[in-house]
């Protein structure tokens, strides 16, 4: 495993994108298929198994190193990564002259390693897994070790997106990144062999799935000086709602059909409904739209759509619970051809061409709901207003309708690539905000292990403060280290990684919706919160209360 | 028995002599244990230290500080408390301070380390009833490399960024760390440049006999400097400034205990990490808690709450002691805090770390 703990220590070694380009190319145009393979399924977040608990290993780690329990604890809270605080305090390894004696983890290959060492240690006996990781201790390094723990409890992330695994490999392989994250899309990359076909340089009839990238807006917010007025003419703007949802491309092409999140990832398994009403489009049709969870008419809201889209398999039971629909906004290909280049408002006359049926916007709230119909495909309607001052007053209503604002495409635009600042806008509404109490933080974990960057906030309901959101960014680095100081000088009691404070610092939270939810002890449920700033000038009895949040739910205060 | 120290708004005080050890305040008598900006503060009507270390208080206390030296060892009296300093491998002149009075022996460690320095003298355990410790990297991931392994890697470091034309820039405390850490390397790779922080201690050390590799100051107004081949030491505190500019394309790197945690690099953004610091580490404080021979222990600055416990568990009488020292500035402090600007310390007007950190009502600070 030294080529992978190596690749390991080097992509953790930099921040920059092209380093770990190299570092990863570099891998795979050395490493045996079989180690590859492996690789690619630990570097792409595959699904690990967790060969021996942590608990064990916290236990045996107190025992080598003679230290009690608790210090190793201490010591776990202080570094905030568990396979890196085991390695850390174990004792050096034995002298090499010991190591000849058995077979060296670190120089046995990572795909065999997996296989005999973790893999297999999972279904052992606890006195037989404490002798293997015993052994394993005394041979390898720190550094090594970290890995090996990492691989051992199933935890190992490295600090390297899907979408850079896939550049690696396409720069190994010689293709076109976008054929090689198809590639990758197509199954997991199960041994030697199937690596050997992923690198194979002609093309794959999956190919023909692919998606295009996809073209993304830039927030109108008055930043730089863009705003409405400075769009020229409403006329020559097409306005739609920007639904909250997953942006997502169905590709129909000769047999297949695929759906494509924007992370450039296939969601068929997730999305088995949308497969089925695209099997419905003419072959050679690229719609680019948003998944949505609608279900008895009213739009379900993220939450409920996440539910669907992180599965790899979907039950009938969910299916029925959390049906979804593709809201159709542009159409990139129409019989093999790419229209992208074509402007936009002739994109959109073929699109009604071949989606007529609008999505029925904005009747969530009210009840009415999509008609009926056997498909799942849908057209996003346009919001049509006369001047930027009747389109303004349309989208104060958006928060009611269950959308995020507008979008503002140019009619004359061609379909872009990436974020092109110009023809795509989206013009959000102003999040709702509040000022929040911290109640508990929590230690980060990667870039912030060890410093209290997780905060769960509360707000004053009948004299005490409830925990409504939990909430990560938003501060600066500085600040973060200083509530971290602050965190640990007003702790009041330790749970785990958890540290409940004495109420003193004051949040603004923002966030983009507020809605009744029987899963929060509060029975609200906020979307998108996130830390505005740090509120110095208030005192926690200043901060808002539970009504003041409950006022903001759409449609008044059910209790 | 009353104690020989106690803690005072002022500081570590020692009643039955009348002196404080590293007072935070200006006191009439103070006995500084080593230079760094947490012990040592402008003011107080008299200062005794180390004779290895008397230039460099000296630079940092200012032309006219009234400062008296003892060599190591030797031992003075004190109204009736007999003081003699011992050397505590921090820095160069850093001391452990040793009290005597009336049968009983107390040791105030300062900050102290056990691995080998070429650039001051090395720890020595001294005996006593009582031990003041500090406890910076009081936690059991905290081991450090040897010397050797810290060399070696800086060199390859140095060489390979020296190869692809890339100016080699460490980050480390102005006074101790960038000197051990130019005597560390093969100054045959290439010039060594540093900060003006770090000349002015550079040239108390030499003045105090150190031996130093041949360090050249970046001169003022000066548009390019380095020509990616040198190694360039400088405080933290050059971060987020203009001053790195001057080097071109360079790979930057820290220098300091805390880079021995992954997250601690990471979230400073550097691409490389030397563990190397002038601070015990674990094994090292237990080794020199067991060699003072003291039953009863006084945890200071860090992790003092655990190393107090575990102490405890092993049959001494151990317990921490809250006090304004901060030990090594976590990385995480950097440009927050800063113990090293040259300006501020000339000054003398730029509040140090502790009394930061003692005026938000916050123990420990830095490390825990």
């Amino acid at each position: 495993m030294r080529p992978f703990t190596d690749l390991f220590w080097r992509l953790d070694g930099t921040t920059r994108t092209s380093e770990k380009l190299e570092a990863l190319v570099a891998y795979f145009r050395g490493a045996p298929p079989d180690d590859a393979a492996c690789a690619i399924d630990v570097l792409s977040g595959g699904r690990q198994i967790r060969a021996v608990p942590t608990s064990l290993l916290r236990q045996w780690a107190a025992e080598v190193t003679g230290l009690p329990p608790w210090l190793v604890e201490e010591s776990y809270a202080h570094v905030g990564d568990l396979a890196e605080t085991l390695a850390l305090i174990l004792p050096d390894p034995a002298a090499p002259a010991d190591e000849a004696a058995g077979a060296n983890e670190a120089d046995v290959g990572l795909a065999r390693l997996m296989r005999t060492t973790i893999h297999s240690l999972r279904h052992e006996t606890e006195a037989r897994k404490r002798e293997v990781v015993l052994a394993t201790w005394r041979r390898l390094a720190s550094r090594e070790r970290i890995v090996w723990h990492k691989l051992l409890t199933g935890g190992c992330r490295v600090g390297v997106s899907r979408t850079l695994v896939a550049r690696a490999l396409a720069e190994v392989a010689g293709v076109e990144p976008a054929v090689m994250a198809h590639r990758l899309m197509g199954g997991d990359v199960v041994d030697g062999e199937a690596y050997r076909r992923l690198l194979a340089p002609q093309r794959h009839d999956a190919d023909d799935r692919r998606p295009y990238p996809f073209f993304l807006a830039s927030a109108l917010d008055g930043a730089e000086g863009h705003d409405v007025a400075s769009l020229g003419g409403v006329a020559d703007w097409q306005a739609e709602w920007k639904w909250d949802g997953m942006r997502a491309q169905l590709v129909r092409r000769g047999s297949d059909v695929a759906v494509w999140s924007r992370g450039e990832e296939l969601v068929n398994e997730a999305f088995p409904d949308i497969v089925a009403a695209g099997a419905t489009l003419p072959a050679g049709t690229v719609l680019d739209g948003e998944l949505l969870a609608v279900a008895g008419g009213r739009l379900l809201g993220f939450s409920m759509l996440s539910r669907r889209s992180g599965r790899r398999t979907v039950t009938r039971r969910l299916l029925e619970d959390i049906p979804c629909v593709f809201v159709a906004y542009d159409l990139l290909e129409e019989r093999g051809e790419d229209l992208r280049g074509r402007p936009l408002h002739e994109r959109r006359l073929r699109l009604e061409a071949l989606v007529p049926t609008p999505f029925a916007a904005g009747t969530a709230a009210h009840g009415a709901g999509p008609p009926q119909v056997p498909s799942a495909i849908f057209l996003s309607p346009v919001v049509s207003a006369a001047s930027w001052t009747d389109l303004g007053l349309l989208r104060a209503e958006a928060r009611r309708r269950g959308v995020e604002g507008l979008m503002l495409k140019r009619r004359a635009s061609p379909y872009g690539v990436g974020r092109t600042r110009g023809d795509w806008w989206k013009w959000k509404i102003e999040p709702l905000e509040i000022d929040a109490v911290l109640l508990y933080a929590q230690a980060g974990h990667g870039r912030r292990a060890g410093l209290h960057s997780d905060y769960t906030l509360g707000l004053w309901h009948e004299g005490r403060l409830v925990t409504v959101a939990k909430a990560y960014s938003g501060l600066a680095d500085t600040e973060i280290v200083e509530v971290d100081r602050i965190v640990r000088a007003t702790t009041l009691e330790k749970h785990g990684p958890v540290r409940i404070c004495e109420p003193t610092l004051v949040f603004q939270l923002a966030f983009e919706a507020v809605s009744t939810s029987t899963r929060h002890k509060s029975g609200v449920a906020v979307r998108f919160p996130r830390i505005v700033r740090w509120r110095r000038d208030k005192q926690p009895s200043e901060a808002g209360t539970l009504d003041d949040l409950r006022r903001m739910i759409p449609g008044g205060v059910p209790r | 028995m009353q104690d020989l120290v106690e803690v005072t708004d002022a500081g570590l005080y020692c009643r039955q002599g009348d002196f404080f050890v590293d007072p935070w305040r200006p006191v009439p008598r103070a006995i500084i244990t080593h230079a760094h900006a947490d012990h040592a503060r402008r003011g107080c009507g008299r200062y005794l230290c180390a004779a290895p270390g008397k230039l460099v208080l000296r630079s940092r206390m200012g032309g006219q500080a009234p400062i008296d030296a003892v060599r190591h060892g030797e031992s003075i009296l004190i109204n009736d408390v007999r003081v003699s300093l011992h050397p505590a491998g921090h820095v160069l002149g850093s001391a452990q301070v040793r009290l005597e009075h009336g049968g009983t022996t107390w040791v105030v460690t300062g900050d102290y380390k056990l691995e080998r320095d070429p650039t001051c003298a090395p720890f020595e355990p001294v005996r006593c009833d009582v031990l003041v410790t500090e406890s910076t990297f009081g936690l059991p991931v905290y081991r450090w490399p040897s010397s050797e392994v810290i060399a070696a890697d800086l060199d390859r470091w140095w060489r390979g960024n020296r190869d692809a034309g890339r100016t080699s820039v460490v980050l480390a405390y102005a006074l101790g760390k960038a000197q051990r850490l130019a005597a560390l390397v093969d100054p045959s790779i290439g010039p060594i440049v540093a900060h003006g922080a770090v000349m002015t201690m550079v040239e108390a050390y030499r003045a105090s006999g150190v031996r130093l590799p041949p360090i050249d100051r970046v001169p003022p107004r000066a548009r390019r400097v380095g020509g990616g081949r040198a190694l360039v030491i400088a405080p933290p505190s050059v971060l987020g400034g203009s001053w790195l500019r001057l080097f071109g394309e360079t790979s930057v790197a820290m220098a300091s205990g805390w880079m021995t945690l992954r997250g601690v690099r990471r979230r400073r953004g550097f691409a490389q990490g030397f563990v190397v610091s002038d601070h015990a580490d674990f094994p090292g404080l237990l080794a020199a808690i067991e060699a003072s021979g003291a039953r009863r222990v006084l945890v200071t600055h860090g992790f003092a709450d655990p190393l107090a416990r575990l102490l405890r568990e092993r049959g001494l009488d151990a317990a921490p002691l809250v006090t304004r020292f901060t030990g090594e500035a976590s990385p995480d402090a950097v440009g927050v805090e800063e113990d090293d600007d040259p300006e501020a310390s000339a000054s003398g007007t730029a509040p140090s770390p502790g009394a930061d950190a003692a005026a938000a009502g916050i123990p420990g600070t830095a490390a825990e």
